[in-house]
């Protein structure tokens, strides 16, 4: 076993919490019968509703985007489904469990990207696209290696993603469940199959779509309880969790030592200990870190696969803006929710010695804060709850991302880069099919071996190359006119592999994984530079290109532009 | 798209109206959205204290109300965005269409 689970939050404030759903190396529990049936129940729930939608689920176009029949309200709860994964729900609550304010920053850098995905994206989105994003990226330009490169950003991406969330169940189940971990990847290798292969879209919009519904009312119920205890008043609520967290520090041997050192009394640090919750902490470190962070998780969001596809199965740009409005309305409500939720286990698990070890630490480390508080204010039903709700939420993640990698290699590699847009409808959903497959014994396989792994940087490596790679080309080939088929393509793989590597030589893999003594890049996030990179790389190899193809593509803009704006031309909800 | 259409729409005052306008919108909102989030981390990073600065008697502190109106922000300016584009620039987009799609 390595560090425990807290030392992930304690000693790598921002590079752990990136990577929100690794919850590090956990000790498997009593069996929780409780949360077992209640999981099953989700389960014969969901294959009922995959039996429905596997009866709609003709084309190809079914397959990707649900026929574009999902309201924007339904749209919205979905992205907002996708967005509030395991990571987000365990790990902010613990952030802020662990150091009160440093979490609402971080909450808050995941919601800045929606409204520049509003005012920028969607709406163009839609209009362009029809499956995948590289509908868009590639729409003026040629077909081939803009998709490939697309389909590259797309694959790497959802890979990453895939193996945090597979870890992350294993690791899970073994806390709440009481199962052993291969168990948990193979539960959810299969399950995500099923619905994929034979409900495509539908389904796996409604699986979504009710693990978030399920996900916001137990949040919402926590939240209310513990608001409740303090007559509604949150200034009782930090006033308390201020007390406890003095009173921690007080009980810390390591206190009067340091007290001792910076020359002041050990009540006076406690009580500055006790109110540091209050206020911004460690988490941003030095300026740059903080802007290349934030840009990660802001324009990350702008390019990630499983969320971009999203804006496919809705009928027009109005229900596509509908649907951002309301996926912003419930991440940024249930971030609020996590903030209460945090200070809430300060309050009622941070002094509760059944939910502690021998040596005082919260049984399965911090992350655990809100499944403990589940059990604090709603008994073990309710813990059985929210235990199945947190797995139901890593099967529904899963979920999306294998359906946006399985349509990037059926939809961008084999029908239009292999087959030159000659294929049937049949053979590229066949294709699908097997890819769906494919992913999911990779995705399995891969959970596996890396059981005992540090892939803490995964989600943050993950949204780097969204920022990097997919983000600087969708924004340049929507936007400017003289963006060329060569400057995507090479500014695209700039982006990608300067977001790879510098991740590679950063802390969070150079000194967690490698065990090197110090990282060669000092930031925490490479996206302001390599975001930088893949900016300035396509507007020079555009700016540089004369060949015949280039006065193509930038003959083509003002048609894209024209059908972007107004989607004149664009697919309808019916439009196959 | 035909060339012919294209042109048509490109020549069309309200497409034209209605790129100057939308455009000018989401540039500004989506700048608005910077300044405040980036104001926010560079607050953070050069000048932590401030936000730990109490406000009463009590333990509640700047932060708190400022970081909540970062995200209720967010929201809200996601929300008058879309309310405008889906009637204004919505009904502008119809007539468009309306007057090239004969």
């Amino acid at each position: 076993m390595k560090s425990p689970l807290f030392m992930l939050f304690a000693l790598a404030p921002i590079s752990a919490l990136a990577a929100g759903p690794d919850v590090g190396q956990t000790v498997q529990q009593p069996i929780n019968w409780v949360a077992i049936s209640m999981f099953a129940f989700f389960v014969v729930l969901t294959l009922f509703i995959t039996k429905w939608a596997a009866s709609r689920t003709k084309s190809a176009s079914d397959f990707y985007t649900a026929g574009g029949g999902i309201t924007g309200f339904q749209n919205g709860l979905a992205i907002a489904g996708d967005y509030m994964s395991a990571a987000s729900f365990l790990g902010i609550s613990a952030a802020v469990y662990a150091n009160g304010y440093d979490g609402l920053i971080y909450s808050v850098g995941f919601l800045v990207g929606w409204p520049v995905i509003t005012f920028l994206m969607a709406e163009r989105l839609r209009n362009l696209g029809r499956f995948t994003f590289a509908d868009v990226t590639a729409y003026r330009f040629e077909q081939k290696p803009i998709r490939i490169l697309s389909a590259s950003g797309t694959l790497v991406v959802v890979l990453f993603y895939l193996i945090a969330q597979m870890v992350g169940a294993g690791q899970l189940i073994k806390l709440l469940f009481g199962l052993e971990y291969w168990i948990a990847v193979v539960i959810v290798g299969a399950l995500m199959m099923v619905y994929v292969l034979f409900g495509g879209m539908t389904a796996t919009t409604w699986v979504q779509i009710i693990k978030a519904g399920l996900l916001l009312a137990g949040a919402s119920f926590m939240a209310f309880m513990v608001l409740a205890q303090f007559n509604f008043s949150p200034e009782a609520l930090f006033a308390k969790a201020v007390e406890i967290k003095t009173g921690l520090a007080m009980h810390d041997p390591q206190l009067v030592v340091d007290a001792a050192k910076k020359g002041v009394t050990p009540e006076a640090l406690a009580a500055t200990k006790g109110t540091s919750i209050m206020g911004p902490g460690n988490f941003v470190k030095d300026p740059i870190s903080a802007i290349s962070f934030g840009m990660a998780l802001m324009f990350g969001t702008a390019g990630l696969p499983h969320i971009l596809m999203r804006f496919f199965t809705v009928p027009s740009a109005k229900e596509a803006r509908k649907s951002v409005f309301w996926a912003t309305t419930w991440i940024g409500y249930f971030y609020i929710l996590t903030f209460i939720i945090g200070f809430g286990a300060i309050v009622l698990v941070s002094t509760n010695p059944e939910f502690k070890n021998a040596a005082g630490q919260l049984l399965g480390g911090n992350n655990m804060s809100a499944v403990h508080l589940a059990k604090a204010v709603g008994g073990n039903i309710f813990l059985g709850f929210i235990s199945a709700v947190a797995f139901a939420t890593i099967l529904a993640v899963v979920s999306g991302l294998t359906l946006s990698g399985a349509s990037a290699v059926s939809h961008d590699i084999y029908s239009t880069v292999v087959r030159k847009g000659k294929a049937s409808s049949a053979e590229e959903l066949g294709v699908s099919k097997i890819t769906t497959v494919i992913l999911g014994i990779v995705a399995v396989v891969l959970g596996i071996v890396f059981e005992k792994q540090n892939v803490a940087f995964m989600v943050s490596m993950a949204f780097a190359i969204a920022a990097s790679a997919n983000f600087p080309v969708l924004f340049m080939s929507v936007l400017w006119k003289g963006c060329t088929t060569r400057g995507a393509f090479i500014g695209g793989f700039i982006g990608l592999l300067s977001a790879f590597g510098l991740t590679i030589i950063s802390k969070s893999v150079w000194v967690d994984v490698f065990q090197n003594k110090e990282a060669i890049f000092p930031y925490t996030s490479p996206a302001l530079f390599s975001m930088a990179a893949a900016f300035i790389g396509i507007w020079l190899f555009s700016v540089l290109d004369n060949s015949a193809r280039a006065a193509t593509d930038k003959a083509g803009y003002e048609a894209q532009r024209v059908r972007s704006e107004t989607g004149i031309g664009a697919s309808g909800a019916s439009g196959h | 798209m035909e060339d012919q259409l294209v042109k048509t729409i490109l020549a069309n005052p309200n497409y034209q109206k209605l790129l100057k306008a939308r455009t000018a919108y989401g540039w500004i909102f989506t700048l608005l959205v910077m300044i405040v989030y980036y104001g926010f981390i560079l607050l953070i990073a050069f000048d932590k204290e401030l936000l730990s600065t109490r406000m009463g008697d009590g333990v509640m502190t700047i932060g708190i109300p400022v970081g909540l109106f970062v995200l209720l922000f967010t929201v809200a300016i996601t929300g008058i965005y879309v309310r405008r584009a889906n009637s204004e620039f919505d009904d502008l987009t119809d007539k468009i269409k309306q007057e090239v799609l004969k």
